[in-house]
């Protein structure tokens, strides 16, 4: 990774030292050139932080990040971004977690993210997330473009699929889109399909960006001048592709692997949370179904708008579970509509239980990812928040027309 | 000389006035301390790792949040080894603090149910308070002396 400016994240956290993983955000961090610190504060300030809150908290830790988080609104420490953690499963702590990430997005400038950990949190889990926290810290600016310039493409390795784009002068001229098998052999198949249908040799490209899981091993492959994760190359693409970069979005993010949900202001993340703790979930609960159906995943999405999910006893949000209530509401005589229906309904509750809870859903709302091209999901987003979903052409490029748009900022360097 | 488990378990004050008084005080800063300074394949060691809180299963289970579990690591043990406790309830933080409100409702129920003998009392706000608090430390830690230590049969000595 080049380096880039140091960034110092505060850390506001009840447990982690107890935890025994204080060395793995250290690692995490170190990795993208980060530091973590606590913000000083006074004890006097811990004693008088919850009166002034109005949040009475019986576990101390937790007033002292109250403490902690308030320095770093009225700007008394000199830090770059935020990180919230506590325990999982710990009640209070996720209340005081919810209600400080809010104030600091609320009243301060700094880029914030929390996480409730276990002791089995690696740096690797956390690797992304910093990466993205610190991307969102230092690269403002980059963040801050609005317009692709010149002839530049993107490529978007990720978990399931690899895809790329060619981009020319603010519109997307070439795609390319295939199964991730090996990595490099998968974006190098990609990348030449995006050339092809853009009809450009890969010499004429003036700048390359590359995202998501593989982002690193590609980069050296085809020496990509930018190289950035996919929670802010995703946002950056996703309020473009849908003409929202002034104000307020939200976008969605289903994958393969992982879910993100971004709160975005003026095209630069705020808060996000990245959930992949469970599978089903996932994108891949989705291809699982359409398999189950003996459909293309492509033909779930239109399947599921002619069902109802209530029509199917969903008995669990296990992959494994979940799918055994589908195959026995077939044999039961449920239609395969209905099934589908269950199927986008069951993802899009997990996504709004377990992620939505934790970022300011504020319209538009945007979804991106493969899976928002299956029509019954988008649907069961709007049915369960009851507002408009924008889908915006190309959404399941993404990750590479982000990474195409933010990489015609290197062009002339 | 009796051991004797003080809650807080970091604090200074009470590990002091437990130490001056003859006993054993068994408080947390003597464990960590023992992660600090015992060589070990991490170097510089690194005082709590994911595998304290696993050793805290044995006092909490797996749905008990991690903090709570690591927390236990160290305190646990300490409790076993105890024969008396001192505990002081709702104090300032500058006295001691454990940080974590569920640690502090297992470690006051765990030594209740342990049986042994134990001085409950409240942080002292005025100076007169303060000296009372010290004159019962005091008290109970004389008293000790008398107690058939490791099998006591004494109840519960709350005050």
């Amino acid at each position: 990774m080049v380096q880039e400016d140091l960034v110092r994240i505060a850390h506001l956290s009840c447990g982690s030292e107890y935890s025994g993983i204080q060395k793995e955000i250290e690692t995490a961090a170190e990795i993208v050139n980060a530091r973590v610190f606590y913000p000083e504060i006074s004890i006097e300030e811990v004693q008088q932080v919850q009166d002034d809150f109005g949040l009475h908290v019986a576990s101390s830790d937790l007033g002292l990040i109250m403490a902690r988080a308030r320095v770093l609104v009225e700007g008394n420490t000199n830090a770059d971004a935020v990180l919230i953690t506590t325990c999982f499963r710990c009640a209070e702590g996720a209340v005081v977690r919810n209600e400080l990430r809010r104030y600091i997005y609320e009243n301060s400038d700094l880029p914030v993210i929390s996480y409730s950990f276990t002791e089995r949190t690696t740096s690797g889990t956390l690797l992304t997330r910093l990466e993205a926290l610190t991307t969102t810290a230092r690269r403002r600016s980059l963040l801050a473009r609005e317009h692709q310039e010149g002839l530049t493409a993107g490529i978007d390795s990720g978990s399931t699929t690899t895809k790329s784009v060619v981009m020319k002068d603010d519109k997307v001229i070439g795609r390319g889109w295939v199964p991730t098998t090996n990595v490099i052999q998968s974006a190098n198949e990609a990348y030449n399909k995006a050339l092809e249908t853009a009809g450009v040799n890969r010499d004429e490209i003036q700048a390359l960006g590359v995202t998501g899981y593989g982002r690193f091993l590609i980069k050296e492959e085809f020496n990509a001048d930018l190289v950035q994760e996919e929670i802010t190359v995703n946002s950056k693409g996703a309020v473009y592709l849908a003409d929202s970069q002034r104000g307020t979005a939200t976008v969605i993010d289903i994958g393969g692997m992982d879910n993100k949900a971004i709160s975005i202001q003026d095209g630069i993340p705020g808060m996000f949370t990245m959930g992949g703790i469970c599978a089903g979930a996932s994108g891949r609960f989705l291809e699982m179904t359409a398999k189950r159906l003996g459909v293309d995943i492509t033909e779930l999405g239109a399947l599921a708008v002619k069902g109802m999910q209530q029509n199917v006893e969903m008995n669990s949000y296990c992959i494994v579970f979940g799918i055994q209530s589908l195959v026995n509401s077939l044999s039961k005589g449920s239609v395969p509509e209905d099934v589908a229906a269950a199927s986008c309904h069951s993802v899009v509750e997990q996504v709004f239980e377990q992620q939505l809870q934790e970022v300011e859903v504020k319209e538009p709302l945007i979804m991106v990812g493969g899976s928002s091209l299956i029509e019954g999901v988008p649907k069961a987003m709007e049915d369960m928040l009851n507002i408009k979903v924008v889908v915006p052409p190309d959404s399941q490029y993404i990750g590479a027309v982000g990474s195409a748009l933010l990489a015609s900022g290197f062009i002339n360097k | 000389m009796v051991k004797v488990f003080i809650y807080p378990s970091n604090s200074l004050i009470l590990s002091d006035l437990v130490d001056r008084f003859g006993h054993e005080p068994l408080a947390v800063m003597h464990e960590i301390g023992k992660k600090i300074k015992t060589a070990g394949l991490d170097s510089p060691p690194i005082n709590i790792t994911p595998e304290d809180p696993k050793k805290g299963l044995k006092y909490a289970a797996v749905e008990v949040p991690s903090g709570v579990r690591g927390r236990m690591s160290l305190l646990g043990p300490l409790l076993e080894e105890a024969q008396a406790a001192i505990i002081v309830n709702g104090q300032d933080i500058s006295f001691g603090c454990m940080g974590c409100a569920r640690t502090n409702e297992l470690i006051t129920f765990l030594i209740k149910a342990k049986n042994i003998p134990t001085l409950d009392l409240d942080y002292p706000r005025t100076e007169e308070t303060a000296r009372d608090f010290v004159h019962q430390i005091h008290e109970f830690l004389a008293g000790l002396d008398n107690i058939k230590t490791g099998t006591s049969d004494q109840s519960s000595g709350d005050e």
